[in-house]
């Protein structure tokens, strides 16, 4: 059970956090397509930023010396890395799509091109190979909290609680979690969220109220790609070792799904995503996982095939689209470049 | 009045996508310069190799023996680009006929492994000493579309009847096709087991006799791996053209893209137009993907399930470079696959990769979603020379 709830964690935190970023895209008015990319590229800052820190002696040292404080700084500097640079490289849709009133969705296919393309690119000229790594040791043993950070020893017995949410997880997850909440409420309730979900929905009506449409539009984009960034940078930690390879397994997309099922609202998205990261946990650990303990891996020995288990999240979602599209409310203005003289 | 030579349309839309392609080729210049001189190990000199191999990577015939390069006619990578052109016509023509009915087809690479999986498939299990290989070719074709048609009508069926994005549909059943033609490899006889080397590999269509014909391409393309499959794309490209400009149903799509009430209100089915035009578009994909796993000399790594293949995604540009004219994509995806070589021979000849020519892509991709707006550049350009040539 400590396995099903942490694994699915792992993959439905940057799930969620970058549906959110689709949404705040979206309920600004920009459908932004290019999440896939922004996280390859977040993934890869984050990445070369932790390897960039390898090599400062003080990080050497804070490893060395066990100071585990330290080493979540590093953790946390590099996930806010991953969001500046991801925020910096979304500007490109941003640019594209507001201000040269480009086809969104081809602009950001472009940055799904893009960003496999350069991430490759310098990975290779780097590393001779087509993954980066970290430059020594793995994400377990450099970011990940245990019970020993806590100061408890080895052997000691922790409840279940303990077990699940103090041993062998990340920072980085409840943190993102933390800025999901934080970022949900102020698309609510506050008069700055306001103001950008008007946009999405009717950006004349917004604009004759005096609220500067281009203005806000950047804002969703730049906070989207941030959010987007700092997923894939969250994913290559803890689901794929600290790594970046240009890749990330489709997620990008993925969150999209999430974000049309949960109806572009963060609640709904929340609960999707964990549904989603449960799918995904079944897939790639079915032969491990021991649902009620008792020493039987039942999805192993049921016998079907694992390429049904790996296919099952992308079945589901489409069945799941297929019921949800009918009654869905997308942003009315999404995806339509934001014209004044339409007022 | 008879138009000015600048002032139709086309000429303009030929014109932008050259400017974005020039466009394109730059950017990637820069990012050679700025790696080559930021990096000690580099140098100015591999910086010239480099910009010069993206420019004109075709005629480069390797090193001579004082380490310069060479330059010249290179039948082998004519061939190999034509080649590789041959299934990039097909998948750029299957992004431009959907989209001509407004849908964005991001599902060619699931249609294109489906392709891949039925025309391997049935190329080497019909027995070839009863049926002639040519026979095994036709069916192995047709049934390779029919798969395609029915992985495209899918996301179609979605869009049409649920109102589902046809974007995210398509994007699923990608990575279902993914899965599935693993799977089904996997449960299959078909995997390479007698050559050690080729171990993860399906057997070439050759193990059953089956190959597209030559027609004696090889012997002007010496040593590459060209065949009649190129010919057959560029049939199917003009076949498109006078699909969608020339007849009823083409109307009707066009029409159901450009305003889809409106259509309907005339009297059309929309709904089915859709999933005809989704249909279609898979099938050219796999019609793409036949051609190029039935040519005998290439080898399909069977567990793909955690990647697609960038033939489908490189439809997208293709599509988007010849502004979804049909005819355009024969261009665009030859130009495409020359970039392809070029970044090769980046690899092959110097210390930079073949990942550049992949940015250049994106870059000129990036340049055509607003395409508009470097119309109406040159458009102005053009009169503002003309208004200076009348005073």
């Amino acid at each position: 059970m400590t396995f099903i709830i942490q694994q699915t964690i792992v993959y439905a935190v940057p799930l969620m956090i970058v549906a959110l970023a689709g949404v705040y895209a979206e309920r600004s008015g920009i459908i932004n397509l290019a999440l896939e990319g922004i996280m390859i590229f977040g993934a890869f800052c984050g990445v070369m930023f932790v390897n960039i820190m390898q090599g400062q002696q003080w990080v050497l040292n804070a490893f060395a010396q066990k100071q585990y404080g330290l080493l979540q700084l590093v953790e946390i500097l590099a996930m806010l890395t991953a969001a500046i640079l991801g925020a910096v490289f979304s500007l490109l849709l941003s640019f594209a799509s507001i201000n040269l009133r480009a086809d969104q969705t081809i602009g950001g296919t472009a940055l799904n091109l893009l960003a496999p393309a350069l991430v490759l690119f310098l990975v290779r000229l780097l590393t001779a190979q087509n993954t980066l790594f970290m430059s020594t040791g793995d994400a377990a043993s450099w970011f990940m909290l245990k019970k020993t950070t806590f100061g408890f020893d080895k052997d000691a017995e922790l409840s279940f609680i303990g077990n699940t949410f103090l041993h062998k997880v990340y920072l980085a997850n409840y943190l993102c979690i933390l800025i999901f909440i934080i970022l949900s409420i102020i698309l609510y309730k506050t008069r700055f969220g306001l103001r950008l979900r008007s946009c999405g929905e009717n950006p004349q009506a917004a604009n004759s109220l005096g609220i500067n449409v281009i203005k806000m539009r950047y804002a969703g984009t730049t906070i989207s790609g941030a959010l987007a960034g700092m997923g894939g940078f969250v994913y290559a930690l803890a689901a794929a070792n600290c790594s970046s390879n240009g890749d990330v397994a489709g997620f990008g997309f993925l969150a999209l799904a999430v974000m049309i099922f949960g109806n572009w609202n963060p609640l709904t998205i929340a609960g999707a995503s964990f549904l989603f990261g449960l799918f995904k946990c079944i897939s790639a650990g079915y032969s491990s996982i021991d649902i009620n303990m008792d020493g039987v891996y039942l999805l192993r020995e049921i016998g079907v095939s694992p390429h049904v288990y790996r296919m099952l999240p992308y079945v589901i979602t489409l069945i799941v689209l297929a019921f949800t599209s009918k009654n869905s409310r997308a942003p009315k203005a999404e995806g339509i470049p934001y014209d004044k003289s339409m007022r | 009045m008879k138009e000015k030579f600048f002032e139709r349309k086309s000429v303009q839309s030929v014109t932008a996508s050259i400017v974005s392609i020039l466009i394109g080729l730059i950017i990637g210049a820069v990012v050679i310069t700025i790696v080559g001189l930021s990096d000690s190990s580099l140098g100015i000199d591999s910086v010239k190799e480099g910009v010069s191999l993206i420019f004109a990577g075709l005629f480069s015939t390797g090193r001579n023996a004082a380490g310069t390069l060479t330059w010249g006619f290179n039948g082998q990578n004519f061939g190999n680009m034509l080649f590789r052109a041959t299934p990039l016509i097909m998948t750029g023509l299957s992004v431009a006929f959907a989209y001509k009915t407004g849908l964005f087809n991001i599902g060619a690479p699931g249609q294109y492994l489906m392709g891949t999986m039925t025309s391997l498939m049935i190329a080497l299990s019909l027995p070839s000493d009863r049926i002639s290989p040519v026979i095994i070719w036709i069916i192995a074709f047709i049934c390779a579309m029919l798969a395609g048609a029915v992985w495209g009508a899918i996301p179609g069926f979605f869009k049409a009847v649920l109102n589902t994005n046809e974007v995210i549909a398509c994007i699923m059943t990608n990575w279902i096709a993914a899965n599935l033609v693993t799977w089904l490899f996997d449960i299959s006889n078909l995997k390479n087991e007698v050559e050690s080397t080729k171990m993860g590999y399906i057997y070439k269509t050759t193990y059953n006799g089956v190959a597209t014909a030559k027609l004696g391409l090889d012997k002007i393309f010496m040593g590459s791996q060209i065949n009649a499959g190129i010919i057959v794309a560029i049939l199917f490209a003009i076949a498109i053209n006078i699909v969608i400009n020339r007849t009823t149903f083409g109307y009707e799509l066009r029409a159901c893209g450009s305003n889809r009430q409106a259509s309907e209100y005339a009297g059309l089915k929309s709904k089915r137009n859709i999933v005809f035009s989704m249909a279609i578009a898979g099938a050219l994909s796999a019609a793409g993907a036949a051609l190029y796993n039935l040519a005998g000399n290439t080898e399909f790594f069977w567990s793909t399930y955690q990647s697609l293949p960038a033939i489908g995604f490189n439809g997208i540009p293709v599509a988007l470079l010849a502004s979804t004219n049909p005819i355009g994509c024969i261009f665009s995806a030859i130009f495409m696959s020359m970039l392809d070589i070029a970044g090769l021979q980046l690899t092959n000849l110097t210390a930079y990769n073949e990942y550049i020519s992949s940015v250049i892509v994106a870059v000129i991709v990036y340049l055509s979603a607003f395409s508009l707006v470097i119309r109406n550049m040159v458009v102005k350009v053009v009169n503002r020379k003309k208004e200076g040539g009348k005073k």
